[in-house]
């Protein structure tokens, strides 16, 4: 039987995560088919469509799915859900918050954040913040999965996939959308960035970031904080990386000012390189860092910035 | 309105994990356990509604051995007026967990079920929108903000890209996020009246709920450890680290 992946999107474009999925998936078996939920979103159906390893997407389009509610997709996932073998998406806030509710009326275990596939039916995932990687085997008639993205490479684009129109079937009246108030931010995803820069407490002031930010231009990077940053108002919490924020392993971490605790060395320790830039030398952040750097920060980034820049 | 928590008892948060050898799973013993971090987010959120004036009753609820008593009693401590355990002695999952609380709720008819939005031990972030679906009850997960009136719960939520703000109809699930608010410590004479508070104990029979887990460990093991890395003189060596031998800039 197939795999069906529920694709992430913002109605104009697939998120990154997706591709990402994909790849998870096909480790999985060989037929994948993508959901693509959303209002007016025929743009990321066709991108979908175009994933190397597709074999079909399935697009449904309606007003009941533009804010990706999770009742509602929970809802049409489970109206084909049983015609396929594994069912799989991104362990986004929004994949966290319908596959649950999926996985329970299937009675079935999900498997949480999946950073490899050991089997079709075996799979390895982090626990304990990181600090252990249990390898875990499903014996449910329907594999449930979330994936994290960072452990898998983005599919490849080229493919010519059919696309099925399917009718909404979701009409959950118990949840009703009132408003969003996203971050605006010029710079590329945090999740997907291959250069990420992040403060944490030893920022001092929401201000002082704009040392980071400034870094973070010069370096075509995305801009992170830890919970004592965002705790302190500093930074929103979607820029917030660690166990209870968002996983990152990009090509190059730059800590500055952040004493690198189990919580937030959970989001990032993955990472190709890790340079950490704290003024005291016995921070732990050090003990994970490629190149680690003793100096005041509101010297080092300026510097490093303007030999950047 | 009744509001029900439930709270799970995990390895303390400032606590190291160590891998038993043979790989078999965490080693649990001599390590300090405490109450979930999100859970005490969801107790605090209960016990101020209530104080509030919005919630009449706060009662907890955890699926675990007798050793849960104490995470219960910590609840109590803080505010909740009884509580429940379904003791078991088996390792139980987020999927039983999720039947066992929909089973409770039966009993109980809670307007609002209180849960964290993940355990930091399995990091499963599953057992909130799982019994919310068994209960066919929405769900707000990731909750920041929330407003309770007789028949509506505004819940804003921390999504990927910033906060998204939903009414739900009453009887909901919310799960709590970190910015949720700060839990209040418990003091010494509210933790001796917690003694003398009701804690009721079950048996998952006598709930009739399947706890058996579904998945099955094969093996766990460290992480890679990272190679030790060097200190840089200042940040011209650094820039040369990054440009030559990391070759990331």
């Amino acid at each position: 039987m197939a795999v069906l992946v529920i694709a992430e999107h913002d109605n104009r474009s697939l998120k990154s995560a997706t591709f990402n999925t994909v790849t998870a998936a096909l480790q999985m078996g060989s037929d994948v088919h993508v959901l693509v939920a959303g209002h007016q979103c025929s743009g990321p159906a066709k991108e979908a469509a175009g994933i190397v390893g597709v074999s079909r997407v399935l697009h449904a389009d309606g007003i009941e799915h533009a804010y990706a509610q999770a009742e509602n997709l929970a809802t049409q996932v489970l109206e084909r859900a049983r015609d396929y073998s594994h069912i799989v998406t991104a362990a986004s806030a929004v994949g966290k918050s319908f596959m649950p509710r999926v996985a329970a009326l299937l009675d079935s275990s999900q498997v949480s954040d999946v950073m490899a596939v050991v089997a079709s039916d075996t799979f390895v995932q982090p626990i304990y913040a990181g600090n252990a990687l249990a390898t875990v085997q499903t014996c449910d008639p329907i594999t449930v999965v979330t994936i994290r993205t960072t452990g898998f490479d983005p599919a490849l684009t080229g493919g010519q996939a059919v696309i099925e129109e399917i009718p909404v079937v979701a009409t959950f009246a118990l949840s009703r959308f009132i408003s969003q108030q996203l971050t605006r931010s010029d710079r590329p995803d945090l999740t997907a960035a291959s250069i990420v820069v992040s403060g944490g407490r030893g920022m001092g002031s929401a201000d002082n970031f704009k040392l980071l930010e400034n870094l973070a231009d010069n370096l075509g990077g995305a801009v992170g904080a830890s919970r004592a940053a965002v705790d302190a108002g500093f930074m929103p919490n979607d820029y917030q990386v660690g166990q209870t924020g968002k996983i990152v392993a990009p090509e190059l971490y730059i800590a500055v000012g952040i004493s690198g605790a189990i919580q937030h060395l959970a989001g990032m320790k993955d990472s190709k390189v890790i340079v950490a830039i704290n003024k005291d030398p016995d921070a732990p952040i050090f003990q994970v860092a490629d190149y680690g750097l003793v100096a005041d920060l509101f010297e080092a980034v300026p510097e490093l910035a303007e030999a950047l820049g | 309105m009744k509001v029900l928590v439930a709270v799970k008892r995990v390895i303390d948060y400032n606590a190291k994990p160590r891998v038993k050898p043979d790989g078999s799973g965490v080693d649990l013993s001599n390590v300090k356990m405490s109450m979930n971090p999100f859970d005490e987010i969801a107790v605090e959120e209960a016990v101020a509604l209530k104080e509030a004036g919005i919630a009449s009753e706060v009662v907890l609820v955890s699926i675990g051995t007798q050793a849960c008593q104490d995470v219960l009693r910590t609840g109590l401590a803080l505010g909740a007026d009884r509580a429940i355990l379904v003791q078991t002695d088996i390792q139980v999952q987020p999927l039983g967990v999720a039947k066992a609380l929909k089973a409770i709720c039966e009993r109980e008819q809670p307007s609002l079920l209180i849960l964290g939005k993940q355990a930091i031990d399995d990091d499963a972030c599953q057992t909130g929108q799982a019994v919310a679906a068994l209960l066919g009850w929405p769900q707000a997960t990731f909750a920041s903000n929330v407003e309770l009136s007789a028949d509506t719960v505004v819940v804003t939520r921390e999504v990927d890209g910033g906060l998204e703000t939903r009414a739900l109809s009453l009887p909901s699930v919310i799960t709590t996020d970190l910015r949720l608010n700060t839990p209040r410590y418990a003091s010494l004479p509210n933790i001796m009246k917690a003694k003398k508070k009701p804690l009721e104990t079950l048996s998952a029979t006598e709930l009739s709920v399947d706890l058996a887990p579904r998945l099955k460990t094969v093996s766990v093991r460290e992480p890679m450890a990272r190679e030790g890395g060097v200190l840089v003189a200042d940040v011209k060596a650094l820039i040369d680290k990054l440009r030559l031998e990391a070759k990331v800039i």
